[in-house]
């Protein structure tokens, strides 16, 4: 048992042993690698001066912000689409026409209509996250029981009744896988549009660090960055068994 | 019934263009200003333009070939890679934790990293590409060989093949759906790559294009470049449905 436990973890230490006593034995001077020793004695630096904090602020606020109206719209978008067939067949060029557009190519419309900061950057990961919002929670509320939707029937629940009562509370769990994959997208998103121009945020610090050629910072950065990565994803996992145990994984392949 | 998808797919085209229509009038209104939002025609126009002067046609090659070269290297690695991990019980339980724990990094933090290596050439935009697209396939490759029946490997022992049969005849084919599916995930990683390393690097596609255009304040060359983006993207993931409908004609038939 102990074994087995252990047995994920050995890859990564062997390889951050090698690159150690690499770094070590070679004297290594070198503008994009640094032993493990010194990436973490970086990381330490930069949490200890609020560097890194900050700019973990500054990309986790526009990933959230953008994820939350980004989400809304989507599902907003989503139910309308999965609730009404006609609707739905009506929306299908449009929706098929912008959805391939690449978030990241409305980076320079962004750039001249707001500028650099947060909107520009929240606008972008907004965008971004409609798409998978919508499409799963399209199909989430298409493959609600039938006879769910008879029982409201009826009962004469008008429309907005169903949505509320029956329609949001049957959907809920691959809604939230939905935003789950979202939420990933956004701060991938967040991260790229930062590292591609907007000054603010992680992705700017790494850019800087590159620059400046600390070849330890940068890799401190990238440890961070996967690591915030990493625990949103996990936190997201938990909350998903948490809320609602077995009947979110039903709808984690689709 | 045929009748009614015909009629309905004329009725969606319709509301489509009702909101080009719309987008027309906002712009001739000039209730967004014209710096930012060109109506469609300007748009048309400048890629009529962009095309009839080669320019336009230039930077779509560019972009395609980026993403073409980085996909077809983070197929092949990829697919190798997930197939040499996925057939062993001993690598799937030491490697693929790794593999898992670097799934939720945002890829394109290692473009610094890249850039560091490699500087802002050709090469460093191929090896950012693929080390992003690689993992969706990879990942999926890895899934598609833990999945497979084992009544099929057990078949395969008592005919006593060689791992390599058993990879070519029997794992490989059965996890090809998983396969086709992580390619067509990376496909869509490719072309964002894609135009973010042309933006960082300058090198010559589409996204150097859009920046270039939006820095000079060219709004109509830039919708046309983004346009452009949007019509790569739809083409390509269209292509990629007709080949896995091709190469899984005999699951189907199968079934």
């Amino acid at each position: 048992m102990s074994l087995d436990r252990t047995k994920p973890l050995l890859l990564p230490l062997a390889l951050m042993l090698a690159l150690e006593l690499w770094a070590r034995l070679t004297q290594l001077q070198s503008d994009s690698l640094a032993p493990p020793s010194a990436i973490f004695a970086a990381l330490a630096a930069a949490l200890a001066d609020l560097s890194i904090p900050i700019a973990t602020r500054d990309t986790l606020f526009a990933t959230f912000a953008g994820l939350a109206i980004g989400s809304a719209i989507g599902l907003a978008l989503g139910i309308a689409l999965g609730v009404s067939r006609p609707l739905d067949r009506l929306m299908e060029v449009t929706v098929e026409a912008i959805r391939p557009i690449p978030s990241i190519a409305l980076l320079p419309i962004a750039l001249i209509a707001l500028g650099f900061g947060y909107r520009m950057e929240i606008v972008i990961v907004a965008f971004a996250c409609v798409w998978p919002m919508l499409i799963m929670t399209r199909s989430a509320v298409r493959s609600i029981e039938p006879r769910l939707m008879e029982v409201s029937r009826a009962l004469r629940l008008s429309a907005p009744q169903r949505i509320a009562k029956v329609v949001i509370p049957a959907a809920l769990p691959r809604i939230f896988v939905a935003f789950r994959l979202s939420a990933g997208i956004a701060l991938i998103v967040a991260v790229t549009v930062e590292i591609a121009i907007n000054p603010i945020g992680l992705g700017a610090g790494i850019m800087l660090a590159q620059q400046a050629l600390r070849a330890d910072l940068m890799l401190a950065y990238l440890v961070w960055i996967g690591a915030i990565g990493y625990a949103l994803n996990m936190l997201l996992i938990v909350a998903q068994r948490r809320l609602f145990g077995r009947a979110a994984l039903a709808g984690d392949h689709p | 019934m045929k009748r009614a998808a015909i009629l309905w797919r004329v009725a969606s085209v319709l509301v489509a263009a009702g909101f080009i229509a719309a987008w027309q009038l906002i712009a001739n209104l000039k209730l967004v200003s014209p710096v930012f939002l060109p109506g469609p025609d300007r748009a048309w126009a400048a890629l009529v333009r962009g095309f009839s002067s080669g320019d336009l046609a230039g930077k779509l090659i560019g972009t395609l070939e980026h993403m073409a070269y980085g996909w077809f290297a983070a197929s092949i690695a990829g697919i190798g890679l997930g197939a040499l991990i996925g057939s062993s019980k001993m690598m799937r339980a030491y490697v693929a934790p790794s593999l898992e724990f670097l799934r939720p990094l945002p890829v394109s933090a290692i473009i610094p990293v890249a850039i560091a290596m490699l500087g802002l050439t050709q090469g460093m935009a191929l090896f950012v590409i693929a080390f992003g697209a690689i993992w969706p396939i990879m990942l999926a490759t890895i899934h598609g060989f833990a999945a497979v029946e084992p009544r099929l490997y057990e078949v395969a022992r008592s005919l006593q093949m060689s791992r390599a049969a058993i990879i070519a005849k029997i794992a490989l084919p059965s996890a090809l759906p998983d396969i086709l599916a992580g390619m067509r995930l990376s496909l869509t990683v490719a072309l964002i790559l894609s135009v973010v390393c042309e933006i960082l690097a300058g090198l010559d596609g589409l996204g150097h294009w859009v920046l270039l255009s939006a820095r000079a304040f060219r709004s109509a060359d830039l919708f046309a470049g983004v346009i452009l983006l949007g019509a790569t993207g739809y083409v390509t993931s269209i292509a990629m449905s007709l080949l896995e409908q091709r190469l899984l004609a005999w699951q189907a038939a199968a079934r």
